[in-house]
């Protein structure tokens, strides 16, 4: 038998159970899986894939373009940025569920600490990079400090902050697949589940949130190109 | 900067390659608490057989430290009994098990009668024998027709049982499920998340019990008791043997089933046919000879350990076949 051909009927067998429920072996003769439940787990990995991306901005964002407007805090900003992406992230949910509780309040936090890392990184070497002597003529033209972030290095590190920001919110929707084990039930449950949903369910699952991470990394490629100046796009053309 | 960056990750993923082969190496230096040249006569001792060094077997558990505990049990044993031993604990549900079995990545595992009926052969948890010979035979039956095994059951039986805090029972007057009619609407009930569905979880409650609950809320195993003393749920999915309710029964109880949507399963170790011919009679002996001592008490004593006092299974078991007699 050609190896290939189980792979290929698997695949159908799970997009299939994206839209038609299907039988299970232990669920007393209730269907599972299909269109319904299917968008039911998308909207609330999506859900909590947003508040934590929100939450990882609201922290994250604003430290880094300090930073890098100051030019100080290199350590915290690169040193803690890298070493944020070694968290095990399953940990952090385990230690947070049983120190604090579970639901979406605790997982969306948990889930935000993967974001900081490289928004903070990103945000402060887009701002590192800009041009010293164009924050200098910013400043001789009488901006205040704050203006210079927000009119001047803002929008030239719009390109890096951006690819941070993308980072992020792909390592935060992957990892929302393992909040079912902290009481929310995203597609998670059809991976984790395979006892309930099978392997299609399984398969379905992973389709569902690959699909999911590639619409969001196409609109925030969208949301970069409408953010950066026409300026900077003539350049890198 | 670039390479500041780079450095400093190399330098960090070193350590934790490092951090993680050290604990690899601090469990894989493991399973050699061996005890086996013993020419131990009577007292039960595991007798070791030379010509089983020729054997190497795999023993293989579901991923929850009952599971675990006996998969070291079954591994030490026959370790002692003179087999090549590996384990490969944590192996996820019973699906992925019974796969691993078939497909002879693992020699053969422990699983509940009970699960093996419902789950693997459709019936319905009112189907399953509560007699524990009923139903392993009834499983066993099953088994052969895949060319599978299942040897005889522990004297221990597990079930799921919805559990609740002692001041949650008394404020609405609970001792059996059925108590839950007409207040189950107010309570939240927190499980695993496969229980959702199961027939023999949630589902079973709700059509069987024609209960309605407020919430279900699924977690990871590990925290079904967390979850209780934090008031977070009112009920949470809990299993008899769990320990914690010997030891805080002033705290925790469990409603009875009394229409029997958890069906009890006594543990049947489950391998292929031709494994155990290849393995020889020391495999079905020493399984059978080691597990004779795990009654519910035993069971729910192994389980504190891993649970409340923080042992590893390896350690629970280890002190199990020693203190039985089995190794020395």
């Amino acid at each position: 038998m050609i190896p290939v051909h189980p792979v290929f009927a698997s695949f159908s067998g799970a997009i299939e159970f994206i839209f038609t429920p299907q039988p299970s072996n232990v669920t007393g003769g209730k269907l599972v899986g299909g269109f319904t439940q299917s968008m039911e787990l998308l909207l609330t990995q999506l859900e909590v894939t947003l508040i934590a991306v929100v939450l990882a901005l609201i922290v994250a964002l604003p430290l880094g373009l300090y930073l890098g407007h100051r030019g100080i805090g290199e350590v915290l900003a690169i040193g803690l940025g890298n070493a944020g992406r070694a968290i095990p992230e399953l940990a952090v949910i385990a230690l947070v569920a049983s120190l604090i509780g579970v639901g979406l309040l605790t997982v969306a936090p948990a889930l935000a600490i993967l974001g900081i890392p490289p928004i903070l990184t990103n945000a402060y070497v887009g701002v590192r990079e800009v041009d010293r002597s164009t924050v200098d003529a910013a400043r001789g033209m009488g901006m205040t400090e704050l203006e210079i972030i927000r009119r001047v290095e803002l929008p030239l590190a719009i390109p890096t902050v951006m690819s941070g920001v993308r980072g992020a919110t792909i390592a935060i929707v992957a990892t929302a697949t393992i909040a079912p084990l902290a009481g929310v039930t995203t597609l998670g449950d059809y991976i984790i589940n395979e006892n309930v949903y099978g392997q299609n369910g399984v398969l379905a699952g992973a389709i569902l949130v690959a699909l999911l991470a590639i619409t969001l990394e196409g609109l925030l490629a969208l949301l970069q190109w409408r953010l950066t100046s026409d300026g900077l796009k003539l350049q890198t053309a | 900067m670039r390479t500041d960056h780079t450095k400093l990750r190399v330098a960090l993923a070193a350590l934790a390659a490092l951090a993680l082969s050290l604990g690899i190496a601090a469990c894989g230096g493991s399973s050699d608490s061996s005890s086996s040249d013993e020419g131990g006569n009577g007292g039960g001792a595991i007798v070791s057989n030379p010509d089983n060094g020729k054997v190497s077997l795999t023993i293989g558990s579901k991923n929850f430290p009952e599971q675990e505990i006996l998969g070291e049990i079954y591994a030490q044993a026959l370790k002692a009994a003179g087999y090549k031993v590996k384990s490969a604990l944590n192996l996820g549900s019973e699906t992925v098990a019974l796969k691993a079995v078939k497909t002879n990545q693992i020699s053969g595992y422990p699983e509940y009668a009970s699960t093996a009926l419902t789950s693997f052969f459709g019936l319905e948890p009112e189907e399953v024998p509560a007699d524990a010979n009923e139903a392993w035979e009834k499983a066993n039956e099953e088994f052969e027709k895949e060319g599978l095994q299942a040897f005889e059951p522990t004297p221990f039986a597990s079930a799921n049982a919805v559990g609740t805090t002692k001041k949650t029972a008394e404020k609405y007057g609970l001792e059996t499920i059925s108590d839950l009619e007409g207040v189950s609407e107010k309570l939240s009930l927190y499980g695993s998340p496969e229980c959702r569905q199961r027939i023999d979880c949630l589902a079973g409650l709700e059509k069987l019990y024609g209960l309605k609950f407020k919430s279900f809320t699924p977690v990871d195993i590990s925290l079904r008791y967390n979850v209780l003393e934090k008031g977070q749920a009112d009920l949470s999915i809990l299993f008899t043997t769990d320990p914690q309710l010997a030891a805080e029964s002033d705290k925790f109880v469990i409603l009875e089933d009394d229409k029997e949507v958890f069906p009890a399963g006594n543990v049947i170790f489950v391998t292929k046919k031709s494994t155990a011919e290849k393995a020889g009679p020391d495999y079905e002996k020493t399984i059978l000879q080691v597990q004779e001592g795990l009654d519910l008490k035993v069971m729910q004593e192994l389980d504190a350990r891993v649970e409340l006092e923080k042992q590893t299974p390896k350690e629970a078991a280890a002190a199990y076949l020693k203190s039985a007699g089995y190794t020395k």
